[in-house]
């Protein structure tokens, strides 16, 4: 009887194992190619993870193996009586201090990531001196406005902004920044290929830069719950080479500001003349 | 009850309940009752009458998962003729709302508190009453109009459309999802209404536990159970204020337009752009300071009823009282600086989201040492298989997976990825279900026999624990998998995006499992309805523990003790050499020398008593 229940305890932990080992052959595992992260930083987070997934393998397998031996001894106790042991003043002490140990190793661990991540002072320089676009999220889509070609962005939207929906296009090979900013209620800035999250604040401009070590095209979606349409905010982030993105500035700002005649429409700057139609 | 026997704090007398009588006619016995046990059996059937409504508001969320946009079987074309049987998005955003509200705030909150707080620490620690016998008849009456503002709230179309969270913007202001006008304010007042409840029985906890034990209960005899709900009443008397307050301050954004939580300049539905100068972060950090709290508030009471039952079916020692309490007491303490690690991805200062994670790791320690403990505890017991130890086990071996997937989250760099998408939903339904929720069952079976004075049936409750545990792991496991593959949660259709379509068959095989654990929860209730009908008596004792509610009649009478209790020694001491059985109550002075097998345990106990008051 006992017997039985222990094997019944035994299963599941064993279940879950094998489906674990299993889950990167089968396409369980993080997604796109070879479970493999599309940024230099999101495989050091997948780094990470494996780590913090092995010790708690690790764990997972001791402590339940312990149960169901301990379950398995007490199921053929022949003994009249339990073991009268109230606790063991030494043993609480190991395995207090052995886990402590690992989890600030774990902690301290991770500062390094998290702080080339999101600490301002460790951005790259190159990503900070030119935001690349402004995202705006809003019910129920993802708005992006670049500055116009040769020119920095400005806080404030200018009139030879472009402007794209739903696609976001950023040069490949170098990292980039974007301003995340929402027009409405909070959403998230989620591209699951670069393990990049970062949640659009009504109210906040929040700068967030990432850097695709293969060019592509990833997805973008919303991760906060933004109202009935949140599962429906479908984008995508296109990486491509420099002269790709290039190319796709000006196709944008012909399909913009051309005025019919031939010309690009006049902004106060003057910026015309750069711009002529092929 | 006598007022005779001073209190060990010397308070007793004064903070009696005022000796009030027993009632007499249908209503005030059975309705508005002022007795612990009655007011703890209406908690029960209130929140097992929840826990059927939100399975099923569960089963809805996960048949959309499972068959999107397809007609629910019988309900559907009854419920949305007008969708020709669909669930719309809007409802789908509903469905997992309240499904999440009901279960927190109407089911495991009230059952661990309201339940086995109410029925078990008066008899745990041996008073004849809770300190505030009428304060604790409002505290489940308070239930009610929640569940009546929840339920007015879900009936609007449109409804109460933020998530059990309820984020500003969305929560805030109501152009954010047309139709949650009016339903988003009643949400927010019946979480008012059980943060009210929740109060009045936290006090009430906290003053009996403190005033009212019996001679001799120090603070380190009291039983496990008492200790969880302890801390878990401490617990709740200082993070609720804050959540109330926030709640107050959002339904007068919603109401007055105080704008606490809402920036200016915001243009939201083609509505006139707002003016504001609040925000929307300052509801995170209120919700979550409570929020943190309550998930162990959601805990700590069957860490504390496992202890017990674990140690009394292996028929030994708790291993570790004392580094039991203290990391339960770690915990608590720590619960109160981790709330930032749901907010890593939120915009808060990222720098402040690195102590966050040093907090967050340290508190899995606590948890570590529980569970290591609980192990000791089963190790070289005399294990005996029935119901009540299959669901602490089972609570037990989820735990694990519960708290150990909480190291990856706490992780902030690994967190980014998996902040809100189903590995958190493993998470949590691995602590929340599989740790609490068996717990209680375990905990139901156990004091079933002193709360109705029937024994439950063993083959219905073993059959309900083997489908339901297979069922949560099929239902649960696989979430990780789907976190990992980063489908977002609270998605109505997540199959639109490409990085998710071939997560159809994975969705539908969790599904499928849902519907089988849903269906073992019948088995539940038939076992509780049968039993307490036609369930073998029991007697005082029937597992042989050793604490006080086993001393007095099953069901105890109004006032509880026939012989009031005296307490000798710490909560569970079994494996001792007394007479011929192998524990020793709390209210037994010394073992007996062994014997051959004489009278009944209990009429031991009661002499005993006798000789000693
Ligand atoms: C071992 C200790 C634990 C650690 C380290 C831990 C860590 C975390 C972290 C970091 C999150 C936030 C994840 C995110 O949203 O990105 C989280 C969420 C959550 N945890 Fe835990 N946790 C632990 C134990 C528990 C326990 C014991 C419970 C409940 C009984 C619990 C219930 C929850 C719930 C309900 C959420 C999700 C709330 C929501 O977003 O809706 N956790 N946990
Ligand atoms: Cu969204
Ligand atoms: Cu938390």
């Amino acid at each position: 009887m006992g017997k039985g229940w222990c094997l019944f305890f035994l299963f599941w932990p064993i279940a879950a194992v094998v489906s674990c080992a299993m889950a990167p052959w089968i396409g369980w595992s993080f997604p796109y190619d070879n479970a493999q992260a599309a940024s230099n930083l999101g495989i050091r987070i997948d780094g990470l993870f494996y780590l913090i997934l092995i010790v708690t393998a690790i764990v997972f397998v001791g402590t339940q193996a312990a149960i169901v031996y301990a379950l398995w001894r007490g199921a053929n106790n022949r003994e009249e009586r339990a073991d009268c042991v109230h606790g063991n003043h030494k043993l609480e002490l190991v395995w207090s201090i052995i886990p402590g140990v690992i989890l600030l190793f774990l902690a301290i661990y991770q500062m390094n990531i998290w702080a080339d991540f999101r600490i301002k002072k460790f951005y790259p320089e190159v990503a900070v001196k030119a935001p690349i676009a402004e995202v705006t999220a809003r019910q129920f889509e993802w708005r992006f406005r670049y500055p116009a070609i040769g020119k920095k962005l400005q806080q404030k939207p200018q009139p030879d902004d472009l402007h794209s929906v739903n696609e976001l296009h950023v040069p490949f090979g170098k990292p980039v920044m974007i301003q995340l900013r929402s027009d409405d209620v909070q959403h998230s800035f989620f591209l699951p290929a670069l393990r990049i999250k970062q949640d659009a604040l009504p109210g906040l401009q929040i700068p967030v830069w990432f850097e695709a070590n293969k060019p592509g095209t990833y997805d973008l979606v919303c991760a906060e719950l933004c109202g009935w349409g949140h599962y429906k905010m479908k984008a995508h982030v296109i990486v491509q080479p420099e002269e790709e993105y290039q190319e796709y500035l000006k196709t944008l700002t012909e399909q913009q500001f051309y005025d019919g005649l031939g010309k690009i429409a006049a902004t106060e700057n003057g910026s015309e003349s750069e711009a002529t139609e092929k | 009850m006598s007022v005779l026997n001073p209190s060990p704090t010397g308070l007793q007398p004064i903070l009696k309940p005022q000796a009030h009588h027993a009632p007499g006619n249908f209503i005030t016995k059975y309705i508005f009752s002022t007795d612990h046990k009655v007011i703890a059996i209406q908690f029960l059937f209130t929140t097992l009458l929840m826990m059927i409504v939100g399975g099923a508001l569960a089963l809805a969320v996960r048949w959309q998962l499972a068959f999107p946009w397809e007609s629910m079987p019988i309900v559907g074309p009854w419920l949305f003729a007008a969708e020709g049987g669909q669930i719309s998005p809007e409802f789908y955003t509903m469905l997992f709302t309240m499904h999440a509200t009901v279960m927190i705030f109407l089911v495991i909150i009230p059952i661990l508190a309201g339940t086995f707080g109410n029925f078990l620490i008066p008899l745990m620690i041996g008073a004849d009453d809770m300190a505030f016998p009428k304060l604790n008849m409002l505290s489940y009456w308070f239930m009610w109009p929640a569940i009546a503002c929840f339920g007015m709230s879900f009936a609007y179309a449109g409804g109460p459309a933020a998530g059990w969270t309820s984020y500003p913007i969305l929560a805030d202001l109501p152009q954010a999802a047309p139709g949650s006008g009016t339903a988003q304010t009643y949400w927010l007042l019946g979480v008012t209404f059980i943060g009210f409840s929740s109060m009045m029985g936290s006090i009430n906890y906290m003053t009996t536990i403190i005033n009212m034990r019996a001679p001799g209960m120090t603070f380190f005899r009291m039983p496990m159970t008492i200790w969880g709900l302890f801390i878990t009443a401490i617990l709740q008397a200082f993070a609720l204020p804050v959540l109330t307050a926030g709640g107050f301050m959002q339904v007068t954004d919603r109401l007055l337009g105080t704008c606490f939580f809402y920036p200016s300049g915001l243009v939201i539905n083609n509505a006139a752009p707002t003016v504001g100068g609040g925000q929307a972060l300052l509801w995170q950090h209120l919700f979550w300071f409570y929020s943190h709290p309550a998930v162990y508030i959601m805990l700590l009471p069957v860490m504390g009823m496992v202890s017990d039952m674990l140690s009394c079916m292996c028929r030994k020692p708790l291993f570790g009282y004392k580094p039991m309490v203290i990391s339960m007491s770690a915990i608590a303490s720590l619960g109160f600086i981790v709330w930032g690690h749901h907010m890593y991805t939120s915009g808060m200062n990222p720098a402040v989201g690195m102590a966050f994670m040093v907090a967050t790791m340290m508190i899995a320690l606590p948890s570590a040492v529980k569970t290591f403990n609980w192990t000791a505890t089963i190790w070289g017991g005399k294990v005996q298989f029935n119901t009540v130890t299959l669901n602490c086990i089972g609570f037990l071996s989820m735990f694990i997976v519960g708290g150990l997937s909480g190291i990856f989250m706490a992780a902030v760099p690994v967190d980014v990825y998996f902040h809100d998408t189903y590995f958190i939903v493993a998470h949590f339904h691995y602590v929340l279900f599989g740790a609490t929720l068996f717990g209680v069952f375990a905990a139901i079976q156990f004091w079933f026999p002193k709360m109705f004075g029937r024994m439950m049936n063993e083959k219905l409750g073993k059959t309900h624990f083997v489908l339901t545990f297979i069922g949560a792991n099929g239902t649960f496991f696989p979430m990780h998998f789907l976190g990992m593959q980063g489908m977002p949660r609270r998605y109505a259709d997540p199959y639109l995006h490409g990085y998710l379509e071939h997560l159809l068959p994975m969705n539908q095989f969790m599904t499928i499992s849902a519907i089988v654990m849903g269906a073992a929860q019948i088995l539940l209730f038939i076992n509780i309805f049968y039993s307490m009908f036609w369930g073998p008596k029991a007697g005082r004792n029937p597992w042989h523990a050793t604490t006080l509610e086993w001393t007095a009649p099953s069901p105890p009478p109004h006032g509880n003790f026939d012989v009031l209790p005296i307490v000798f020694h710490g909560p569970n001491e079994y494996a001792v050499h007394n007479g011929d059985h192998d524990f020793l109550m709390q209210t037994e002075k010394e073992c007996q020398p062994p014997k051959p097998a004489e009278a009944d345990e209990n009429n031991d106990t009661d002499n005993d008593q006798e000789q000693s008051s």
